[in-house]
Parts: structure tokens; C-alpha cells; sequence
């Protein structure tokens, strides 16, 4: 038996760069535009103080401290607000809850939608057929009026915010991994897979997953923004997360009467929402280039 | 001929193209003479660079190409020097391009006839109503049917083979000096291919038009070309007359593209049938695809079920694998029929049937390494693992002449070749007896094939597999096949022995396609066109 | 143009079918609160006679298919029932829905109509801007902006406005609260900064997705094609791209249309304008369910209407469709 290599004389395999995904990171990292920096950072600032809420916040969250909207002073560096609590604790103690409450809700969805999507495509034929009709119209009823129309029915908690705007949301999520699942399943490698007779579970998990994650985690991104400004609507009108928990729209509505004395007070709220979802979309957007290569 | 006969001079031409944000250099310094009305022939393998060289003999860089160095003169005017808005006044009107895909390049949105009026209308050259005419004289000279209202339609209202030579009349709309082939014939039926080459030939001959005419394909090169560049990795290997190249190439890069098509094989009978297809019909939805096929492979032995696309060769496989189950007829394994669906079928008899793939670009899961890819069937199928398992897969690999380091290699960390042997390492992992081909060469350079070619002829001497070979290209028929059935439409029409099938009297479809098969002489084109066409070419 | 025709009328028959569906969704979730819904809305004090007497009076003890069929065939007459509040237990005269809903519809129709009717060239033109000159400067800066402007919440945008273009600048009106006999320019007046706030949130979204669809579109092999046969930059644009760009124009304005519906609620809350949204999420928080049904319904049947329009504006440009083989 002759074993000389001799395809690598015909041709020229490609150059392979061996280096590990801490590396590959990195170098990423240092060609990053000055955007996706910036997005790092403040998530980066966000998280640290969501984790470390209790130890940073000068007062607790919800204990009456002074008079109701006291103005900016070294005592409450950004005041208090209408009951009378710091304006400051209670925006450091608003990341961890707002953000803890989009957090899991998305990461529910993703599971409820990717499962959803994956099988749609796996098994194909009428359970395709089925749940794409489903989600149709679910979709048809725009999400922030269908979750009013929820949470009117079922009242306003927690656990029912979480639960309804993570079963809306993950429609998105399934139509995407559907979309982006499809396109990997009817390539011959799935096909040979199930040639060699292999398992659900294994062309789910080991074929399609890890060739769908690029977009998957781009979007994660992208629909985190979306749920957190739509958890961050329904508290503004009153309908979301419920006092006396410290939660960013729930603050700006608490205390608009403000701006019309000129006060920007309840912005800070607002602003931090924006911030957060500006800095995501600046590295999912950064992330998007990476991946897709030179698409334009 | 004298000096002013020069339409196209290149010199030195470099061009970068980006991947990954940083620039290499793709083409190396070319140098390219073309006369007036000479076909030159652009010949090379993927990455050669021939694309990219014709659209810069527009002065056009593709976006993420760019043009770093020399000059292209064109009738005496440096391109390379000119701003886009110069170049818009000879784009259409004296170069024009003819692109690969007709179906992608026609806008879906108007119809023939005013697609092809826009660049004379454009420049000046004609009215409407001249180009109506024009149109329509080309049409004719084209060989497209209905000249007179063909023009009248849209894009997708058009076949493939048609659609391609309207493209070509759309680029001689204003009598261009020059005409950019890019491929023009590749994505065609050999049927139709011949057609389009026969009336491609025709017109820019009657025209007196040059040509730059790239393509892969030597056989039909040699029927197009005046003179030929080989080209590989963006160089020069050699440039001659076509019968000067043909007959007698100097480089060794250029006769090892000659003697790709010159693998045979002797044809052995088989005895035992280890597989028989059994009056077999399936369907996809309310189509039919396949009628009533019956095709038997002996043990050890290599079937070769030749086609178009359409035929129902690719259905035939996803009907014996299971995927489609037939909706009559039976297929036999090893005596016993097997089941239709490949969700009855037992785990032994998953692992006798393995397939290897046309794209090994897809064959491969891009996120698994070599080592899973091919350790996968072996732990599947024989229960392997630890240090046996290791063994296994580097004597797998070895058997297709790879070596261990590439154990651990990501799919993308190989080439084409390099792939498509995996793909036969992750089929043979499971110790099939038998093996169905998918076009497994198509998609590999003319080279590459031939290697793979004989890797599988080497592993069936070994290892007494049995093929079943679907393909398209009667030259690899020739290099593997025992047998050969011949489907058109859906239906056999045509089986036997190599040496049976391949000889007259053939089947009215089979000697269609046998003769427009393009052979590697000067001339061919022209003698079977003549043999076709008894007095029409008088 | 058979084939248009079966295509649109196929598409049609989706529409209608798919608003059929959500009308049951929208009055079967009543289902979906385990126990008593009318217990959870008078509250625990309630005793059980006033608990039975409401649910008699508001059918809530027939069957969901009943009091489906009831309120479907109210609805088809333009009758949404009535409203919970002032009714029953609560005493006070009768509340038809309709007679809710209708004043302050006209007044989100004229609110988002304002903002489309800025918007929308707007962004076109924006979009087809940035794609044309992309990657230049100008190209960059409308990213950013447009990635900050998508990000942000419509009631951060709407406040910021109120801040410095009505408190510390008195230049618009602060509030939008309008009557029915406030003369026409006056609520134009005062509706100014919710329609900015509007025209803010869409633009950004709208003009980015019109950029990639143009993108998308001059991308194409025939794009290449026209271009070296010669065909100038302002041809390319107007001959060969815009026939082929309807569709995902189509599709961009309806889905930001749709997505102005929504953004309408935040807007008509921050600006205290009545309008639906406002009315809507009164109900809500009052678990006033006729209410709460008609206005879902209607923000649904415009949501359904929108895609529906861009699906047959895409049918009806589609060269295939238009000239079958």
C-alpha cells in the first residue's frame, strides 16, 4: 500500500492558524472599533454593579430615608424620590433587578423557542407545518398589546411577566433558529448523520447547534434589548414589575412629575436603560461583522 | 500580423483581494496579448485566477478586489488609468461580458429584448427599432427559437441553455471588439452545453469579434480557443497555439491537466448481485421522479448510473439509502429485501450501505475534527473506543493516504481533496459493502479527481466494495465503471456492460450524449456539428 | 394575471383567517386564569351573591364558546360590548365599548398618521443615502446614531423631548391633551413632540433596514451586469434595482407602520394624548376586559392589515407572478 499524501501535491491546503479561542479573542479584541469598546465596558460596569448591588448602594432599597423628593445633596447624591428612599440606591439595586428580570426571561425564550425551532426542523412534515402556523398567529398580535392583554387577565407579577413576555418572545426566537436551522439541515453532513442511523437528541445537539450559534448569540443579544425595553415599557405604565421593588421604568413613571419643574432626576432611569441596550447593540453590531465576514 | 492588429495589451497586471481585513496578492504579474478577432482561452483550476484577470481586461475589479499594479491597454487606451465614468463609454460598447450564471445576470424585471437594447440604446449606437432588428438577427444566428418573439420575455420564462446564448447576444449587441466569457457553458447540461458552444463559435467568428474565453474545462477550450494560457495561483504556467498546446505541452503542471482523462479502466464482470433495485417508483409530492428502475450491482463491482440533471440519478440514491421510501418496486440487499424506510432499517444494515457526498464542502460538519468525524461510525457501528479506536482511525486515514496529523484538523483546515478522502475514511470507518457515489469528483479540480478517482479504485481492489456511482461525466465513467446504466427523464434507458453501453449501436439518448461529450481535439465541435446537421452548415 | 389574482386571494383568505384565529385567542384567554375571574376583579371582600349576580350580568357563567360566538357576532356590527367599569356592584349607568373606543381611535389614527407621513419619506431617503455612499463618513455617523436611536426606550426619548423643547424651552406644548372640539391646528400644535417622539423611534429603525434591503439588492450578479454594460450609476438605481425593490420596501414600511402602532401606546401615556393606547392601558390596569378585548383586536386587525398590504404589494411586483411562463 502506497501512502504517500499525494493530494498535497495537487493542491494547496489552507494555511491553518493554530491559535486558542482565548487568543483569537484577544486579537479580536484589540482590532475592536472604538463602539464595541465602549459597549464592553459598560456591561461589563453594569454587571459588576447588578452582582454587587448590596455592597455598593449607600441605603437599602426599599427603607424610607428622607423627605419625598429631596433634591441632590451629599447626604442623597442624586436625591430622593417620592416616597422619600435614595434616588442612588435605588438605581444600583434597579440593574440587578431589571436587569436579573430580562436576563432570565430571555434566556427562558431562547430555550422555549430554540427547543421549538430545532425540532420544527429536525422532525419537519406536519409538526413543522403546525408550529410555524401557531407562531404565525401568535405573531400576528403585536407583543407589547398581547402581553397588556395577559397581564390584564392574569395581573401583574413577577413570575407572570417573566412567563408571558418570555412565551411571546421566544416566537422570534423560533422563527430564527428555524430560519438559520434549515439552512443547516439540508446539508450532507446531517444527512449523513442520519444515514448512520444516528439519534434526534445527536444531529440536534452535535450537527445543527453548534453551527447555528454565531447568529443564536448575536440575536441573544439583540432580543435581550428588546424584552428589557419591553419589561422596562410595561413598568413604565404601571404594569410590570410591581413596588415596592426598585426597577428602572417603574422609577421614571414614580417620578415624571419631576421633569416638569425642569428636573432630569427620573431621566437617570431612563437613561441607564438606554445606555445598557446602546452598548449591547454596539457589540452585537461588532459581533455581526466579525462573523458574517465581509459582507458588504 | 503586424503590430496594429493588437486590441489588448496587458502587462505586468497584479491584483489584491481581501479576505479576513488584510490584502494578498491574488494575481501575480500577468502579461496578455490578444489581436483583433483571436479567441484566447483561459484555462486554470479554482483559485488560478482566470476570472478576476477577464473583468480586469475591462479595467473592473470586483468590490474586495483591487488592481495594484500594471497596465491594460485596450486598442491603446491604459483602462487601468481611467476613471469609472471613461471606462462606462467602452463597457457595453466595445468590451462586453458574458457571465457564468445567465439566470443571476438577467434582471428579473424586464424582458430580453430590452435588456438587450439598453447598452446600443445607451451609447448611441442604434434606435429602437434597429435594435428590435438586431435582436432579432442574433436570436437567429444564435440558434434561439422563436427569434422573432423570444424577446418579448422575461428571464425566468426562458431555459437555462437559451438564456445563456441571449446572454451572448445581448454582449455582441454592439458589435464589442472584445467579448468576456466567463464560464459561460459550465453550469449546463453536456446537451446543451454543445449547443451553446456550437452557437457561441458561430457568431463571434461571423463577427470577426475577439475573446477572452475562460473556463476549466480543456475539452472545451480546445474547441474555442485560438491560442491558450494556463494559468495557476494567479501565474503564467505556459502559453500556446491551441493544436501546438494540445499536442505538446512543456510544463509538468500542464501535462499532468492532459493526462487527467486518461484513466481507465478494464471492465470485470460480476458474479453475485449484492444489490438489486427491484421495478422501483418514487415521487416527490405529486411528481413522479423515477419509473419503474431497475438497476443491479454485483459484489465487488462498480455500477456507474450516468445522467443529466433531472434524470432521477440522485433520487435513485435517496430511494436505495431510504430517504425517499419508493412508492413501488423493492430494493434487495444481500438476498433479503430491504426495508423502504430508513427508520425500519436495523442498525447492521445502516452500517453495509455507506455514501460519500458531491460538495465535500457540506459532507463535513464544520464544527467537528477529523478524529470525531471519522472515530463517530467506528464507535457507532463497532463499538471501538480507547486506544483501539485511535488505531482504527489512523489506519483509516491511512488507507486514504492521509497521514495522523490530521487528526485533529477542523474541515476548514484542509483542501478539497484532503476533505473528500475524509469523507471516504468516514465511510469506510463503518466496513460498507457497499458504497454509493454521489458525483464525488464534480466539485474537485480536474487533478484532485483523478486522485480520488484512483484512491477508490485501489480501496475496491482491497477491500471488494461495491460501488454504485452517480455521475454526470462520461470521462470518469469510463476511468471506473464495470457497468454503466443510463437514465434519462426518470427511466433507464439503457444498461449493460462498459464496453457495451459505450459502443454502437447505441440508444437514441445515449448517443446523444455520448457525442456531446467534448473531446481534447482541435476540430471536434465542428465534426460533430457537421455530422449532425447533414447540409445545414453547406 | 390569473395567477395574481389566486395568489392575492390566497393571501386575502390568510388575513381574514389568521384575524378569525386571533379574535378566539383574544376571548379565549379569559381561560387562562385559573378560578374565578370575576372573584379576582371585585375583590376578596366580595361576597359570593354580588360575585354570581356580576357574572350573570356579564355572561361570565355561559360557556367560552357561547360568549365567544356572542361577542364576535357584537363585534362584526361594530358592538364591543360593554365596559366592566360602572356596572354591577359598582352601580352607575351602562358603557358601551364602542362608544369608548371610537373618538379615541380617530385621535391615534390622526396621531400616527401625522408621524408616518413624516417618517416614512424620510427614512426612505435616509436609507437609500447610506446605501449608495456606504461606509463613507456619513455612512458611519448614521449607524451610530440610528444603533442609539433603535436602543433607546420611546419613553426616554419622548421625556427628553418634553424636557428641553417644552420646560426649559417653551417651544411645543408639553402636554397633548386634546378634545374633541380642539380646532384642527391646535391639535396639530399640540401634538407635535408625540409625533416627534414617534418620527425619532421609527426613522432609525426604518432607514436601516431600508440601507441593508438596498444593499441586498445591488449586490446582485445583474447589478454587475448593467454596470459593465455601461449603464450609469442613476440608471443602475432607477432601472434595474427599484423595479426589484418594491417588495422589501413594501415589507419595511409595514413593519415599521406596525411597530409606530405599538410605540403609539408609550407615547399617548408619557403625553397623557386620548387616544387608544391610553384607553388600553387604563383598562388594563382596571382588568376592565370588554375594553381591553375591542382595543386588542383593533391594534391587531391594523397589525394583520399592514403585512397583508406589504404581502400583496410584494405579489403584485413580482415579474414571475406577473408574467407566468
Amino acid at each position: 500500500m502506497t501512502a504517500t499524501p499525494t493530494s498535497q501535491l495537487a493542491e494547496r491546503a489552507p494555511t491553518i492558524v493554530r491559535a486558542s479561542a482565548g487568543q483569537r479573542a484577544w486579537r479580536a479584541l484589540m482590532k475592536a472599533p472604538p463602539t464595541a469598546w465602549f459597549g464592553l465596558v459598560v456591561v461589563t460596569a453594569y454587571i459588576l454593579i447588578a452582582v454587587l448591588a448590596p455592597a455598593i448602594a449607600p441605603y437599602p432599597e426599599t427603607e424610607l430615608v428622607g423627605n419625598a423628593y429631596e433634591e441632590w445633596s451629599e447626604v442623597f447624591p442624586l436625591g430622593t424620590d417620592q416616597l422619600g428612599r435614595d434616588m442612588l440606591s435605588r438605581l444600583i439595586y434597579g440593574a440587578r433587578n431589571t436587569i436579573g428580570i430580562a436576563f432570565v426571561t430571555t434566556a427562558l425564550s431562547f430555550v422555549l423557542g430554540g427547543l421549538l425551532g430545532l425540532l420544527a426542523v429536525v422532525l419537519g412534515g406536519w409538526i413543522d407545518q403546525v408550529l410555524g402556523r401557531a407562531i404565525d398567529v401568535l405573531m400576528a398580535i403585536p407583543q407589547l398589546i398581547f402581553a397588556l392583554v395577559l397581564l390584564s387577565i392574569l395581573g401583574a407579577s413577577v413570575v407572570n411577566l417573566i412567563l408571558i413576555i418570555a412565551v411571546l418572545d421566544s416566537t422570534r426566537v423560533f422563527r430564527l433558529t428555524r430560519a438559520v436551522a434549515m439552512n443547516v439541515v439540508v446539508l450532507d453532513f446531517v444527512e449523513a448523520a442520519r444515514l448512520q442511523g444516528e439519534k434526534l437528541g445527536w444531529i440536534m445537539t452535535r450537527e445543527i447547534l453548534p453551527n447555528i450559534l454565531p447568529p443564536l448569540v448575536a440575536e441573544f443579544g439583540l432580543r435581550f434589548c428588546f424584552v428589557f425595553l419591553t419589561i422596562s415599557a410595561l413598568s413604565f405604565l404601571g404594569l410590570g414589575i410591581q413596588p415596592p421593588t426598585a426597577d428602572w421604568g417603574s422609577m421614571v413613571r414614580e417620578n415624571a412629575t419631576l421633569i416638569n419643574y425642569g428636573d432630569i432626576t427620573p431621566l437617570l432611569a431612563a437613561g441607564a436603560i438606554a445606555l445598557l441596550t446602546v452598548s449591547i447593540n454596539f457589540i452585537v453590531d461588532w459581533f455581526l461583522h466579525k462573523t458574517s465576514g465581509l459582507k458588504e | 500580423m503586424s503590430a496594429g492588429d493588437a486590441l489588448l495589451r496587458i502587462r505586468g497586471l497584479r491584483i489584491e483581494g481581501q479576505s479576513e481585513d488584510t490584502w494578498h496578492e491574488i494575481i501575480k504579474g500577468i502579461d496578455l496579448d490578444l489581436k483583433r478577432g483571436e479567441v484566447l482561452g483561459l484555462i486554470g483550476e479554482s483559485g488560478a485566477g482566470k476570472s478576476t484577470i477577464g473583468l480586469a481586461a475591462m479595467g473592473y475589479a470586483r468590490p474586495g478586489c483591487r488592481i495594484t499594479a500594471g497596465t491594460i491597454e485596450f486598442d491603446g487606451v491604459d483602462l487601468a488609468r481611467l476613471d469609472e465614468a471613461a471606462k462606462r463609454k467602452i463597457w457595453g460598447a466595445r468590451i462586453s461580458y458574458v457571465a457564468q450564471s445567465a439566470a443571476a445576470a438577467f434582471n428579473p424585471a424586464h424582458q430580453l429584448a430590452d435588456q438587450f437594447a439598453e447598452a446600443p440604446l445607451w451609447h448611441g449606437r442604434m434606435g429602437a427599432d434597429e435594435c428590435r432588428r438586431a435582436a432579432v438577427d442574433l436570436y437567429r444566428r444564435l440558434q434561439l427559437p422563436t427569434p422573432e418573439t423570444i424577446g418579448d420575455r422575461y428571464p425566468h420564462q426562458v431555459s437555462g441553455g437559451q438564456l445563456q446564448r441571449a446572454m451572448t447576444a445581448m454582449a455582441m449587441s454592439c458589435r464589442p471588439d472584445l467579448i468576456v466569457f466567463d464560464e459561460p457553458t459550465t453550469a449546463l447540461d453536456v446537451t446543451t452545453q454543445i449547443e451553446v458552444l456550437a452557437a457561441i463559435k458561430d457568431t463571434i467568428k461571423q463577427y470577426g469579434t475577439a475573446a477572452l474565453y475562460i473556463t476549466h474545462d480543456l475539452a472545451v477550450v480546445a474547441q474555442m480557443a485560438d491560442r491558450i494560457m494556463v494559468l495557476r495561483y494567479g501565474e503564467l504556467v505556459e502559453e500556446a497555439p491551441t493544436a501546438q498546446m494540445l499536442s505538446n505541452p512543456q510544463k509538468a503542471y500542464t501535462k499532468s491537466l492532459w493526462a487527467v482523462r486518461s484513466l481507465r479502466k478494464d471492465e470485470e464482470r460480476g458474479e453475485q448481485p449484492l444489490l438489486s433495485v427491484k421495478g422501483v417508483s418514487a415521487s416527490y409530492g405529486a411528481v413522479q421522479v423515477l419509473h419503474d428502475v431497475s438497476v443491479e450491482v454485483p459484489r465487488g463491482r462498480t455500477v456507474a448510473v450516468v445522467g443529466e440533471s433531472g434524470s432521477g440519478k440522485s433520487t435513485l440514491a435517496r430511494a436505495i439509502t431510504g430517504l425517499l421510501p419508493p412508492t413501488q418496486g423493492t430494493v434487495v440487499f444481500d438476498g433479503k429485501p430491504l426495508p423502504p424506510a430508513l427508520k425500519s432499517r436495523s442498525k447492521d444494515l445502516l452500517r453495509r450501505v455507506q455514501m460519500i457526498y458531491q460538495m465535500p464542502d457540506t459532507a463535513l460538519n464544520p464544527r467537528r475534527r477529523v478524529r470525531d468525524i471519522i472515530g463517530r461510525p467506528v464507535k457507532h457501528f463497532l463499538g471501538l473506543g480507547g486506544a483501539a479506536l485511535d488505531r482504527r482511525i489512523a489506519e483509516l486515514l491511512a488507507m486514504t493516504e492521509l497521514d495522523e496529523q490530521f487528526m485533529e484538523r477542523l474541515p476548514s483546515e484542509l483542501s478539497g481533496g484532503q476533505k473528500q478522502r475524509v469523507c471516504i475514511a468516514r465511510a469506510l470507518a463503518a466496513e460498507p459493502e457497499l458504497i454509493i457515489c454521489d458525483e464525488v469528483t464534480s466539485a474537485l479540480d480536474q487533478i484532485v479527481a483523478e486522485e480520488i478517482l484512483k484512491l477508490l479504485l485501489r480501496l475496491q481492489k482491497e477491500l471488494k466494495v461495491s460501488y454504485l456511482y452517480i455521475t454526470h461525466d462520461l470521462a470518469t465513467v469510463k476511468a471506473i465503471a464495470d457497468e454503466i446504466v443510463v437514465m434519462y427523464r426518470g427511466r433507464v434507458v439503457q444498461s449493460g456492460m462498459k464496453s457495451r453501453v459505450l459502443s454502437p449501436p447505441h440508444h437514441e439518448y445515449t448517443d446523444l450524449l455520448l457525442s456531446s461529450v467534448p473531446e481534447m481535439k482541435v476540430g471536434w465541435l465542428d465534426d460533430v456539428l457537421a455530422r449532425r446537421r447533414p447540409g445545414a452548415n453547406a | 394575471m390569473n395567477a395574481i389574482l389566486v395568489t392575492v386571494l390566497k393571501r386575502l383568505g390568510l388575513g381574514v383567517i389568521t384575524l378569525f384565529v386571533v379574535s378566539i385567542i383574544i376571548s379565549f384567554v379569559f381561560e387562562l386564569l385559573p378560578g374565578d375571574f370575576a372573584k379576582a376583579i371585585l375583590g376578596q371582600s366580595a361576597t359570593p351573591e354580588t360575585v354570581a349576580a356580576f357574572q350573570r350580568e356579564k355572561g361570565l357563567d355561559r360557556p367560552p364558546v357561547e360568549r365567544y360566538l356572542k361577542w364576535i357576532g357584537g363585534v362584526v356590527v361594530g358592538d364591543f360590548g360593554e365596559s366592566y367599569s360602572g356596572a354591577g356592584s359598582l352601580g352607575g349607568s351602562k358603557r358601551p365599548v364602542a362608544k369608548l373606543i371610537a373618538p379615541r381611535l380617530s385621535n391615534t389614527l390622526f396621531l400616527a398618521a401625522t408621524a408616518a407621513i413624516v417618517a416614512v419619506p424620510l427614512a426612505l431617503v435616509l436609507g437609500l443615502l447610506a446605501a449608495l455612499y456606504r461606509n463613507s463618513l456619513f455612512d458611519r455617523v448614521v449607524n451610530v446614531v440610528t444603533l442609539t436611536s433603535i436602543s433607546t426606550p420611546e419613553f426616554f426619548v419622548a421625556y427628553i423631548l418634553m424636557l428641553f423643547l417644552a420646560v426649559k424651552l417653551p417651544w411645543f406644548y408639553a402636554l397633548a391633551n386634546v378634545s374633541s372640539d380642539t380646532p384642527f391646528l391646535e391639535h396639530l400644535a399640540r401634538i407635535a413632540l408625540p409625533v416627534l417622539t414617534l418620527v425619532l423611534v421609527t426613522v432609525a429603525q426604518m432607514m436601516r433596514m431600508t440601507r441593508a434591503a438596498i444593499i441586498n439588492l445591488l449586490a446582485s450578479p445583474y447589478i454587475e451586469m448593467a454596470r459593465l454594460k455601461g449603464v450609469p450609476p442613476r440608471r443602475i438605481i432607477v432601472h434595474h434595482a427599484l423595479p426589484n425593490a418594491w417588495a422589501p420596501i413594501a415589507n419595511v414600511i409595514a413593519l415599521n407602520l406596525a411597530y409606530l402602532v405599538v410605540g403609539v401606546v408609550i407615547v399617548e401615556v408619557v403625553f397623557t394624548y386620548p387616544g387608544i393606547g391610553q384607553l388600553m392601558v387604563d383598562a388594563v390596569s382596571k382588568r376592565d376586559m370588554p375594553v381591553v378585548q375591542g382595543c386588542a383586536l383593533i391594534f391587531a386587525a391594523t397589525y394583520i392589515l399592514l403585512n397583508l398590504v406589504a404581502d400583496i404589494v410584494a405579489i403584485v411586483t413580482n415579474p414571475r407572478l406577473l408574467h407566468p411562463r
